[in-house]
């Protein structure tokens, strides 16, 4: 059992005691988890949990109240800018909305990061642009404009631009959110397959629980400011927690409860 | 309210009002203060395009309007005292001195400024900013420099070109309709103007309100709560702040220039 411990690399993400407020309001309290390398983790949770939060926690675009966030043994939140900037190159986001930059047609949105930090000829950047967009299904799209793709196809080209300097860590946000069920089909293929091909590792913030336990290795399962279970897709599936069996299995009432705390309902109708 | 929450109000506001000029001018600070990039120059070269020729024809229209108004009001005056002559001279010292820079800047901070800032804020709304600096590159270079320099550069010559354009229409109002001799508006009116007195001031004045008018819009849409109201919101900020701005400024400005 210790060989197997110590045979483990050590994650590639660690996240250590972490909190983090929006003024009175605390969004994390006390938070810990790691990200394994080469392998799809999973977090999950209610909407307005701090999902996407804790995205821009690991990527450095917020700062945590107390906690460390380790990205290969390096302090994210102690970097100087550059530091940082250096970081990032190793790590890529696919945002919720794709991102794209509006002004820009597919091909020069994917050739974006290339051109501004990889220094290779155009030759080159044109050829590598083909192949992550071709890796997507949408190289018949490069001179489209991002408006005159669908939203799921805009995702795509998102996914295509953020694989395009060949990170290490790609952290997709919500990426199933509003997608109809081809789409998402096609979303929960390209990230297994170009996780597995590219040997990626892979964090998915999702409340789609079926897709996301279809792809995970490993999952973690947030609620009141902090991680209320972890495990394999089999173990939280298998597991009697009772909200996180409301979760799962997406019943209005239990824990959660469907009532926001309000007044007596007969007190306020009567008075 | 007691006077304790109004003194606390008014020390919340003026810690507010701090907090927003030290903010903006770290942004600003962020953005210009680098050592400049080749990759830069053709994205201030689409902004110039953009901010400043995109912007031409309301200047052009307005300068002609402006200049042909002031030349008819300015006659009637005149040619009841028999000066009409001076017509030339008055109109190209009031849109030099005045007019030119001023409208210029609030048309400026209607049409370019607002549209700056709009641009920025959907930006933010849509993750694009986040992008940028997940993909190891800096927004305030990539996005602000090259607007803010695109700005300095176009009021002043967008200021010039609306008083060159409300000269002539002042000509078309003076000359061609009422019927001064053209020899004399001309030549009254290049004796008139002063290289330095008019023509630097009218500059300086300018260059000061593109500073100002591209940094608050650049700003305020750095700074837009990413939603629709925010947005919406943002935007006449950036026109009521700015044409605030260049009045209070203009009269400083004329102050020191003119107060003797």
């Amino acid at each position: 059992m210790d060989h197997q411990v110590l045979a483990e690399p050590k994650p590639l993400v660690e996240i250590h005691n972490l909190g983090f407020s929006r003024g009175e309001h605390v969004i994390f309290d006390d938070i810990s988890l790691s990200i394994p390398r080469g392998k799809v983790t999973a977090i999950m949770g209610p909407s307005g949990i701090g999902k996407t939060t804790l995205l821009k926690l690991m990527g450095g675009q917020l700062t945590p109240d107390i906690g460390h966030v380790l990205f290969d043994g390096v302090d994210v939140h102690k970097c100087r800018r550059e530091e940082l900037f250096t970081l990032r190159k190793r790590m890529s986001m696919l945002f919720q909305s794709g991102a794209l930059f509006t002004d820009m047609n597919v091909f020069d949105n994917v050739a974006f990061a290339l051109r501004e930090h990889s220094g290779l000829p155009e030759e080159i950047i044109k050829r590598i642009v083909l192949m992550k967009l071709e890796a997507v299904g949408l190289r018949g799209t490069a001179n489209m404009m991002p408006n005159e793709l669908s939203g799921g196809m805009q995702r795509r080209a998102a996914l295509a631009r953020a694989i395009a300097l060949e990170p290490e860590m790609v952290m997709y946000d919500e990426p199933f959110a509003g997608q109809d069920p081809i789409s998402m089909g096609v979303l929960v293929k390209l990230i297994r397959e170009l996780s597995a091909a590219l040997q990626l590792t892979s964090v998915v913030i999702s409340h789609d629980v079926q897709e996301v336990l279809s792809i995970a290795d490993y999952v973690y399962v947030m609620a009141d400011k902090r991680v209320i279970a972890q495990g394999t897709p089999a173990e939280l599936k298998a597991s009697d927690m009772a909200q996180l069996k409301q979760f799962i299995g997406g019943e209005p009432d239990g824990p959660v409860p469907f009532h926001f705390p309000a007044e007596d309902y007969q007190k306020e109708l009567i008075g | 309210m007691n006077l304790l929450d109004r003194v606390a109000n008014l020390g919340r506001a003026a810690i507010e009002l701090v907090t927003g000029f030290g903010s903006a001018g770290l942004m600003l600070w962020g953005a210009i203060a680098r050592k400049p990039r080749a990759k830069g120059f053709p994205l201030f070269v689409k902004q110039l395009y953009v901010v400043g020729v995109q912007s031409m024809v309301l200047i052009f229209v307005s300068g002609l309007f402006i200049g042909m108004v002031l030349a008819l009001q300015g006659y009637n005056i005149l040619v009841g005292f028999g000066t009409e002559e001076s017509l030339g001279p008055m109109v190209a010292l009031s849109l030099l001195r005045e007019l030119g820079p001023v409208v210029t800047a609030l048309l400026f901070a209607g049409r370019a400024g607002s549209a700056l800032t709009a641009e920025i804020g959907l930006m933010k709304s849509t993750e694009q900013l986040s992008s940028l600096e997940m993909m190891a590159i800096d927004p305030l270079r990539q996005i602000i420099a090259p607007r803010f320099w695109a700005g300095v550069v176009s009021l002043p010559l967008l200021a010039l070109i609306f008083t060159a354009v409300g000269i002539y229409g002042g000509h078309i109002v003076g000359v061609e309709w009422k019927g001064i001799d053209s020899g004399s508006f001309w030549s009254i009116l290049q004796a008139s103007v002063e290289w330095r007195q008019d023509i630097v001031n009218c500059l300086i004045k300018s260059l000061v309100f593109a500073v100002v008018v591209t940094w608050i819009a650049l700003y305020r849409g750095y700074q837009v709560i990413p939603n629709p109201e925010g947005i919406s919101k943002a935007t006449t900020q950036t026109v009521v702040q700015s044409s605030l701005a260049v009045l209070a400024l203009d009269f400083l400005l004329t102050a020191l220039m003119f107060g003797r």
